[in-house]
């Protein structure tokens, strides 16, 4: 039964959260430091199954300040490491992030979003888009994002995340929600062993007489050199533009282009059956990398679409993005859900009609 | 690791641990973070472990122990040393793992990170800096603050009713049974260093059994924050943190 868990690729019914947890054993994680919280208590419940039959360290901690800074240990001790929470768990650890973005530590986090703020609901949200691309900790960083929208992504995306993060030496996220870690749909996983490890030349692992001492800190005391670490890290991320990807629905002969990431995306892509089945071109660009954000495609639709319509399961956070990337160029409108409701495609389709007709009242 | 026993011609008895770095400490005059540093750095040149070796530091005015160290290590957050020590033990269980902290990161700000690092048995020394003082940010009440210690947010003393007591952590961390030896000790007098450097010999040979967490405090003077000579500093320890911090073993191994 072992032997069939770890070979079989055969595609298979699982939740969402226990398809991140596996693809990660798969992408050979040396270590999961984790705490309960719902709605991604299964993770840590996976790794605790699993982990010990196939070699690899799982930590309960006593905090998600402990995971996060657990995380920063292992990942500076040249671990391939990862932790994931929810909402007010992600918060707690903000500290430890950007700890391990200044120290330039690959590592991955998850947060399965839940509704905010506060302690708030343990329904799926969008409500922390800000907190994941904006830095969400003190200082100037960034993490890189990737945002799945289906139980498949949520494997695959743990194997982008961790290339990625080592790539660049940053801690990657994976922003899911309650909803997509909650899920069962069909997934192929990952073949286990494809990630290969890579070097870390730079890592704590004792000091040989060949090499000068590793030192992991982000402590640079003289403002002149916190400000050449800064220009290093903004220098990082404008590379990290290059890793961009979005996905691209029904865009080209649209005249409206619907964007949306994550769940939200997958409501919309009913919202575009809707609109097609009544003859409206409607389009849908899925940002799935949060950071680095798909700014030139966004600008390139805004000059070809009428208007743009965001849709988010939170107040309106990426429509900020959006609204950059058109400059202008067209009208950017919003529609939200808050508190750990889901819009419904019909919904959705109905502020559609209602802005078309709007506009077409202002163009007569 | 061969140790020149003469220089010059002359007998050597005393000299820089070639794992200290060429970087002249920036403690003040009489501290003792000075001589904690060294006595671990002879340590791991006596035993041979300089490659072995991985080393947290904290917050507070220890934070550039790295600096000093020509070891690899790590800079924690305030108070989230023991929890940065764990990962690395954890990725690296052959390794000989230490983390380096003081009252308010061990005892304040860091206590949950402390008692479950303990508690898990982490097979890690703890090194525990006791002045009774926040050190680095100006001489600010510490949770080992002393009752009645003046310090500039206690101007007129610790008063047991607003800011409650001098905590004994390494007590309370001696109830657990992750703890496998627990000493306090102090850097006054030759000979209280002597003692201690015998409590780090004694705590890296253990990590190697893999019974649980060394925890060594270590009660120590803070002459600027007193505003004390460091003469005058030693005597107040003697007679102050002494009675409340008393030197010895805690909690020793069994077998």
């Amino acid at each position: 039964m072992e032997q069939e868990k770890t070979t079989n690729n055969e595609a298979r019914l699982m939740k969402g959260n226990e398809a991140l947890a596996e693809a990660a054993i798969r992408a050979d994680i040396d270590a999961y430091f984790g705490y309960p919280i719902t709605p991604q208590s299964e993770v840590l419940e996976y790794f605790t199954n699993e982990m010990p039959k196939r070699h690899g360290i799982v930590l309960q901690a006593e905090s998600e300040v402990a995971a996060i800074n657990m995380i920063y240990g292992a990942a500076g001790a040249g671990g391939r490491v990862m932790t994931s929470s929810s909402s007010p768990g992600i918060s707690l650890m903000q500290e430890g992030i950007s700890y391990i973005a200044s120290a330039q530590l690959p590592c991955l986090i998850v947060n399965v979003n839940r509704g905010g703020p506060g302690l708030g609901t343990i329904q799926p949200s969008q409500g922390d888009y800000f907190q994941a691309t904006k830095g969400g900790g003190h200082g100037d960083y960034h993490l890189i994002v990737l945002a799945p929208s289906s139980v498949q992504e949520m494997a695959d995306f743990v194997f982008d995340a961790i290339r990625l993060a080592e790539k660049y030496r940053n801690p990657a996220m994976i922003l899911a929600d309650g909803a997509l870690g909650q899920m069962m749909e069909k997934v192929v996983l990952p073949q286990e062993g494809s990630l290969p490890k890579v070097s870390k030349p730079w890592a704590t692992v004792g000091k040989p007489a060949s090499r000068k001492r590793n030192i992991i800190t982000s402590l640079f005391i003289e403002p002149e050199k916190m400000e050449v670490i800064n220009l290093g890290l903004q220098e990082k991320y404008k590379q990290i533009q290059s890793e961009v990807r979005y996905e691209e629905i029904a865009l080209d002969d649209a005249d409206i282009a619907l964007v949306a990431f994550g769940l939200s995306a997958r409501i919309c892509q009913k919202v575009v059956d809707l609109g097609r089945e009544k003859g409206i071109k409607v389009g849908l660009l899925r940002p799935i990398t949060l950071y680095p954000f798909p700014k030139s495609a966004l600008n390139k639709i805004a000059d070809k679409v009428n208007f743009m319509l965001v849709v988010e399961m939170n107040a309106g956070q990426m429509v900020e993005d959006v609204s950059l990337a058109a400059n202008g160029k067209c009208p950017v409108y919003f529609k939200g859900r808050m508190g750990g409701m889901i819009p419904s495609p019909e919904e959705v389709f109905a502020e559609l009609m209602s802005i078309i007709e709007k506009q077409s009242v202002t163009q007569d | 690791m061969d140790v020149p026993t003469t220089l010059n011609g002359y007998e050597l008895i005393y000299k820089k641990p070639s794992t200290l770095t060429e970087k002249p400490f920036h403690y003040c005059p009489g501290c003792g973070h000075s001589v904690v540093h060294r006595l671990l750095m002879e340590v791991v040149e006596e035993m041979g472990i300089q490659e072995q070796t991985v080393g947290v530091a904290p917050v507070g005015c220890s934070v550039f122990a790295y600096d000093y160290m020509d070891i690899d290590m790590q800079e924690a957050a305030h108070g989230r040393a023991t929890a940065v020590a764990t990962g690395i033990k954890r990725i690296l269980p052959d390794k000989f793992v230490f983390s380096y902290q003081g009252d308010g990161d061990l005892a304040a700000i860091g206590t949950a990170e402390t008692i479950h690092a303990v508690n898990r048995g982490e097979n890690i020394l703890m090194i525990f800096i006791n002045n009774a003082i926040y050190g680095m940010t100006g001489g600010q009440m510490a949770p080992t603050t002393l009752l009645n210690q003046v310090t500039s947010t206690s101007p007129y003393g610790r008063n047991k009713e607003a800011m409650g007591y001098p905590i004994k952590i390494t007590e309370l961390l001696a109830q657990l049974p992750g703890a496998y030896y627990v000493s306090r000790h102090a850097v006054y007098t030759v000979n209280a260093v002597r003692k201690l450097k015998k409590a780090i010999e004694k705590s890296f040979a253990y990590q190697k059994l893999n019974r649980g967490t060394c925890f060594i405090e270590v009660v120590s003077n803070c002459p600027s924050g007193w505003k004390m000579t460091p003469v005058e500093s030693n005597k107040w320890l003697e007679a102050n943190m002494f009675p409340q911090y008393p030197l010895g073993d805690i909690k020793i191994p069994k077998d």
